[in-house]
């Protein structure tokens, strides 16, 4: 379980001012489960995620993984439970992708980085869902966007941890692949009892995918099931409706005239 | 053949070549020794003639030992800087680390003329050199990587290096103004660089830095390699981004800083190797990557060397020109295939 309590989340600004994006924030997300985190611009869908994955310290509340406080876990003991995959492309574009899935395990390998059998057990089967099989050699420099999506989720699933949480995995990714994203997620949650977060802009693929809806609107966070959020209206006031309008029973945005 | 014994035959080719690069070095200079009488010298009691015995006991090995030191403890430093910054084109002369060693350096030899009451033995000695030298390159460190946490363009950063360096230089110039003949004369000769001059202690004092500096450096390859996801990643993997910076930071300004107060500022041996090393490797990981870029560095430095003597004449040239002649087509060629600029 990852439970959320009275969180409070939003960023320090420089001058030690406390910027709040969203208060009084509960919820909490099982494993087995594949959690769509929405909102419109600039509400806070990247600050939630941050917080969540300990890059960002909350204003207040807390947060707690498997029962265990976050406040009380080392950084490499988070590691252990929590995995992250991120769309800004910083890592070095000389690493194979073999390289790249192996350093997944890098909190459970001694101080040199050894991969042992266990370890490689992981790997291959971290490769194997994400059927990367024949790109192993690969720089990952030569990858397409899809590939090197994969490559990321590879090596969040060699961290083998109960939860991983995706900063925007379907950004860059035409309708095909992001279909296939979502679905070899929607595959994890389900055959290898992950409890997946991420966020995205494409709505209607979470509402038919996702198992639970984070809703980040200014100010507030609502969770739900996609019925729940659709059936109360809180899909359809997400935009201005003068500029867009949302149909409930095809779960579809479309711009008006 | 699995990747690990692949790897691993990529370091046999330096380990072959390392010995025969010293031998190499050992048989050049302004005095013709035949390479024969090297290997006998060295290998058996044949005696030798007595001043070829000089020159090659007094002179060449600590020489060449000396360049084996600095070319790799120099590779390694720059290494360990591109991995940092992630960035291509960092390195400790391009970064200021070597400008910060010289400003140490010359407060020491510079401003130690200006205190009288302090023996002058005592703030000069070979120590003292490494101290302030480490000194000032671990401080222009700190600060590069003070901005390089706010500003996050890698080539703003660089112009921030280049800014330190020319900071550094002024601050030189000022006290060099105000020094005394003597000392002015000192502090450029150690500017000129040079291997050839360091006895036996001052290699030893050499060894030692480069030891904890390269142990450091062994210390951090793991967490380098998770930095060579990103610094997102690396502390997802639960990395205290802080602390292995400092580490790194350490590591690099033991290395730099102490082969500087020996060496000189010596130019893009740290810049260059690793890329070179880059091209015959193809691969990140610094558990080969720190290893190779040290046997390579050193093999460059002892052939470097090598050429700088100009075999068979009295001339030598200063080494900082034989580096920076070879080195500079090297990173105009690094910026040229901009596809391959890679950290």
């Amino acid at each position: 379980m990852l439970n959320v309590e009275n969180l409070t989340i939003g960023y320090l600004s420089d001058r030690g001012q406390k910027n709040i994006l969203a208060d009084r924030v509960n919820f909490s997300i099982g494993q087995n489960q594949l959690t769509a985190i929405i909102g419109p611009n600039g509400a806070g869908k990247s600050t939630l995620l941050n917080t969540l994955a300990g890059q960002l310290s909350p204003l207040d509340g807390s947060i707690s993984l498997l029962g265990h406080s976050f406040k009380n876990l080392t950084p490499s003991q988070r590691a252990k439970l929590l995995a992250i995959v991120l769309t800004k492309k910083e890592y070095s574009d000389h690493l194979s992708v073999r390289e790249f899935v192996e350093l997944g395990r890098f909190p459970y390998t001694n101080w040199l980085g050894k991969i042992n059998a266990a370890d490689q057990q992981i790997i291959t089967r971290a490769i194997k869902a994400t059927q990367l099989d024949s790109l192993m050699d690969q720089k990952c420099g030569m990858l397409s966007d899809g590939q090197r999506q994969r490559v990321s989720i590879a090596r969040a699933l060699a961290q083998d941890t109960a939860f991983i949480l995706l900063d925007e995995p379907t950004t860059h990714l035409d309708l095909a692949h992001k279909a296939q994203t979502v679905m070899l997620l929607k595959n994890l949650s389900k055959q290898h009892n992950k409890g997946v977060i991420f966020s995205t802009h494409d709505i209607s693929m979470a509402l038919k995918m996702a198992d639970n809806i984070i809703c980040v609107t200014p100010g507030h966070v609502i969770t739900g099931t996609p019925d729940q959020l659709t059936d109360s209206g809180v899909i359809a006031e997400l935009f201005d409706s003068n500029v867009v309008q949302f149909d409930p029973s095809s779960r579809q945005f479309s711009i008006l005239d | 053949m699995n990747a690990k014994t692949y790897l691993k035959s990529k370091l046999l080719w330096p380990l072959i070549l390392l010995p025969l690069a010293f031998l190499v070095n050992l048989s050049l200079g302004s005095v013709y020794i035949p390479f024969g009488s090297i290997l006998s010298g060295l290998f058996t009691d044949y005696p030798l003639e007595e001043s070829w015995l000089f020159i090659v006991n007094d002179y060449r090995i600590p020489k060449a030992t000396t360049a084996i030191l600095v070319g790799g403890g120099l590779s390694v430093s720059g290494l360990l800087m591109q991995t940092l910054f992630r960035n291509p084109l960092a390195g400790p002369f391009v970064l200021g680390i070597s400008s910060g060693a010289s400003l140490g350096v010359a407060f020491l030899v510079l401003g130690s003329g200006l205190i009288t009451g302090l023996s002058a033995s005592v703030l000069t000695g070979p120590w003292a050199m490494v101290l302030a030298s480490a000194g000032g390159s671990f401080l222009v460190l700190l600060a590069v990587v003070g901005a390089a946490n706010k500003i996050k363009d890698p080539m703003t950063l660089l112009i921030i290096g280049l800014m330190f360096g020319s900071l550094t230089g002024a601050v030189v110039s000022v006290l060099s103004y105000f020094s005394r003949a003597e000392a002015l004369q000192r502090f450029i000769f150690w500017s000129f660089g040079g291997l050839g001059h360091l006895s036996w202690t001052g290699i030893l004092i050499l060894l030692f830095c480069c030891l904890l500096g390269l142990i450091l450096a062994i210390r951090g390859i793991k967490v380098m390699n998770a930095m060579l996801l990103g610094p997102g990643y690396a502390a997802s993997l639960g990395v205290s981004v802080k602390q292995s910076t400092l580490l790194i930071v350490l590591s690099t300004s033991v290395l730099a800083g102490g082969i500087t107060a020996f060496a000189g500022p010596i130019a893009f041996v740290g810049l260059a190797v690793p890329h070179l090393v880059r091209q015959i490797i193809r691969t990140p990981d610094h558990r080969i990557m720190v290893p190779a870029s040290f046997l390579w560095g050193s093999i460059i430095m002892l052939l470097c060397d090598a050429v700088s003597q100009i075999p068979f004449s009295a001339l030598t040239l200063p080494i900082n020109a034989v580096t920076s002649i070879l080195g500079a087509p090297v990173v105009i060629w690094i910026l040229i295939k901009k596809k391959n600029l890679m950290f």
